[in-house]
């Protein structure tokens, strides 16, 4: 135990005195996350906004023959300005990107309009340009708006009640909570703190592995009279005590970004208070085993430092992979899926987010799980260390 | 005490070491003297445990590097060819940590420490971080580390490597001091004039094999070259011819 205690704490102390596992633990991780999120979510709240009340500017050529017609569009919150010359010019602006959009309305729109023939009207976008595509969309959606207007008119004028023209009435009901909203966005939260708390004991791992051999000081530190179990085991440890650090930052730093984010205006209250950070925490404790043990696993296998690098790059987006497959297939949690470590987390949290009942037995089998295989996976480091091609 | 008895070691095709046997008596100093890749490296790692022979065996104060290398590890002091220290600790923490791994009293551990350094004669760096010290500096505490827990049995490989002249002459002081207090000295080396400035009894091991075995005046006679370099040559090539 005591030899244990000594690689332990020396690790520790190591480890924190290298700038570099420290950036990495205690900086990278609990930062990267709520930074790219909160960046993320300002984007779609801009979005969000964006589409639903500011005005957009639509140039139109002709504008002096449909003057009904730019009356309903400007009542829409859409400023109608001088387009290009002719047609030609139209085509050109919306290709060089000059306008998203422009309207052009020939000069015997009014006769056509009284005449009761289909007048035409011409709207030029570039549909390869996304911005400019949801530009297209609002004014064709305005103009069908104002088509139909006219159509009612007319129908009425002529003694016919415009509602045959809708037999069905469609309402969308949308059945999810503010909170369940917030979870389709908070979903990829749990993988920042996968990931926070992977990079918080990659070095370490490296450094107890290929680092030490790299170093030379692998060979002297086997010769001593203590077990190789031991050794590893303190090594491991240690890499679990930066990892719970870097999770522990990575919740504070997200629990803080979420308080200064306006999450209401895309209408997503999350329930993330102090509760859930702890309660999330103690979630992926497990879990820390598993990774340390794996990072060190990987690390063991490799000749040299910078190889165990690549390698463990390869290994922080391995847990992601399950949770991507079921986000993209759109499973709901089953009980088979609180077998697989990182994906059983990642349902749990994000039930917790939504504020849903938790599942006892879901917690359970994920916890245990979890710990069998972190302790499955020190087994097999420990197994490996006392090869004797470790010292390649 | 080491005994070493017709160990074999390959590495996949290359059969590096075919059966060496020697002794390494207590209060001597033996020197295990070879060209570059005559297998005195593999022959010391397989004492100091950290590979297993594939046939023979070996010693350290009667217990067996394979099936009782815990109590083998014990009575050994190794500094491996090379060997590398913690650069974010100070040369007194990679020392203490050592002590505290071979299970050194924990109130002892600070006297001791401090005893090997003045023995060594590093207290002037001992309280820097290690990054950057010289490979003198480096190979002291390398060595202050491995004698914290007082072995009996001291194994250096390749020690003076590196080393400058005013560094090699205090190790070499060093490697006395530890033949007078008793202890058992083995040591490798690709040079002659080194060996035989301080050793007992030289193992001059070429091609896996041990091509002599004797004391200095012994090689001289059985070779039947004064000049100890031209008689290192010699036993060479007595086992090339084999």
């Amino acid at each position: 135990m005591r030899t244990l205690l000594t690689v332990f704490f020396k690790e520790v102390l190591d480890n924190i005195r290298d700038r570099r596992t420290l950036v990495s633990a205690l900086l990278m991780g609990p930062i990267f996350g709520p930074v790219l999120f909160a960046f993320v979510i300002n984007l779609s709240i801009d979005r969000a906004l964006d589409d639903a009340d500011s005005s957009m500017d639509l140039p139109v050529i002709g504008q002096e023959h449909a003057p009904n017609l730019m009356r309903f569009l400007r009542s829409r919150n859409i400023d109608i300005v001088a387009g290009p010359e002719d047609i030609d010019g139209a085509a050109e602006a919306v290709k060089t990107g000059e306008h998203d959009v422009v309207l052009v309305i020939p000069a015997n729109f009014g006769e056509l309009l009284a005449d009761t023939v289909p007048a035409k009207v011409e709207l030029f976008s570039d549909e390869a340009n996304s911005q400019g595509e949801k530009e297209a969309r609002r004014a064709r959606s305005a103009l069908r708006a104002y088509n139909q207007q006219l159509a009612a008119i007319r129908l009425s004028a002529r003694g016919v009640n415009p509602m045959l023209l809708s037999p069905i009435n469609v309402d969308a009901i949308d059945v999810s909570t503010p909170s369940g909203r917030s979870a389709m966005l908070l979903g990829m939260m749990s993988y920042f703190f996968i990931f926070a708390l992977l990079m918080g004991g990659m070095y370490l791992a490296i450094d107890s592995t290929a680092g030490e051999r790299e170093r030379g000081s692998l060979e002297p530190l086997l010769s001593l009279p203590v077990t190789r179990d031991q050794l590893i085991l303190g090594k491991i440890f240690a890499a679990c005590v930066f990892m719970a650090a870097s999770l522990m930052l990575s919740l504070i730093s997200f629990y803080i970004v979420l308080k200064f984010m306006p999450l209401e205006q895309l209408g997503m209250t999350p329930n993330f208070d102090l509760g859930v950070v702890l309660a999330a925490f103690f979630l992926l404790l497990p879990f820390i085993l598993l990774g340390a043990a794996l990072m060190t696993l990987v690390a063991s296998f490799t000749k040299s430092y910078k190889e165990a690098q690549t390698w463990l790059s390869a290994v922080l987006i391995a847990p992601t992979l399950p949770i991507l497959v079921v986000s993209i297939l759109t499973l709901r949690p089953q009980l088979e899926f609180m077998f697989v470590p990182s994906l059983s987390q990642h349902l749990i949290l994000v039930d917790m987010v939504k504020n849903e009942p938790l599942n006892g037995l879901h917690i359970a089998i994920s916890v245990c799980s979890t710990l069998f295989f972190g302790a499955l996976l020190t087994w097999v480091c420990a197994r490996l260390y006392r090869r004797e091609g470790l010292l390649g | 005490m080491i005994r070493v008895d017709r160990i074999h070691k390959s590495f996949g095709k290359v059969h590096a070491v075919r059966g060496v046997s020697f002794e390494a008596p207590d209060g001597k100093i033996t020197g295990l003297l070879g060209p570059n890749g005559a297998g005195k490296s593999t022959t010391l790692r397989v004492l100091y445990t950290v590979l297993k022979p594939d046939e023979g065996t070996a010693s350290i104060d009667g217990a067996d590097v394979v099936t009782d290398s815990l109590a083998a590890r014990k009575n050994i002091g190794a500094l491996p060819h090379g060997a590398g220290l913690y650069p974010h600790l100070t040369a007194r923490e990679n020392v203490a940590y050592y002590a505290n791994l071979c299970g050194i009293d924990k109130s002892e551990v600070d006297d001791r420490v401090s005893s090997i350094i003045t023995l060594l004669e590093i207290e002037e760096f001992a309280d820097r971080r290690t990054k950057g010290f010289s490979q003198g500096q480096r190979t002291k505490v390398s060595l202050a580390r491995a004698l914290v827990h007082d072995p009996q049995n001291v194994i250096l490989d390749e020690p003076t490597n590196g080393l400058d002249v005013m560094a090699t002459r205090s190790l070499r002081r060093l490697i006395l001091k530890l033949k007078d207090a008793g202890r058992c000295v083995l040591f490798s080396s690709h040079v002659m004039q080194e060996v035989a400035a301080l050793c007992d009894d030289i193992c001059i091991i070429a091609n896996g094999q041990v091509a002599i075995d004797d004391s200095i005046d012994g090689i001289r006679e059985r070779t039947g070259q004064s000049d100890l370099e031209e008689a290192f040559v010699c036993a060479i090539k007595m086992v090339g011819e084999e």
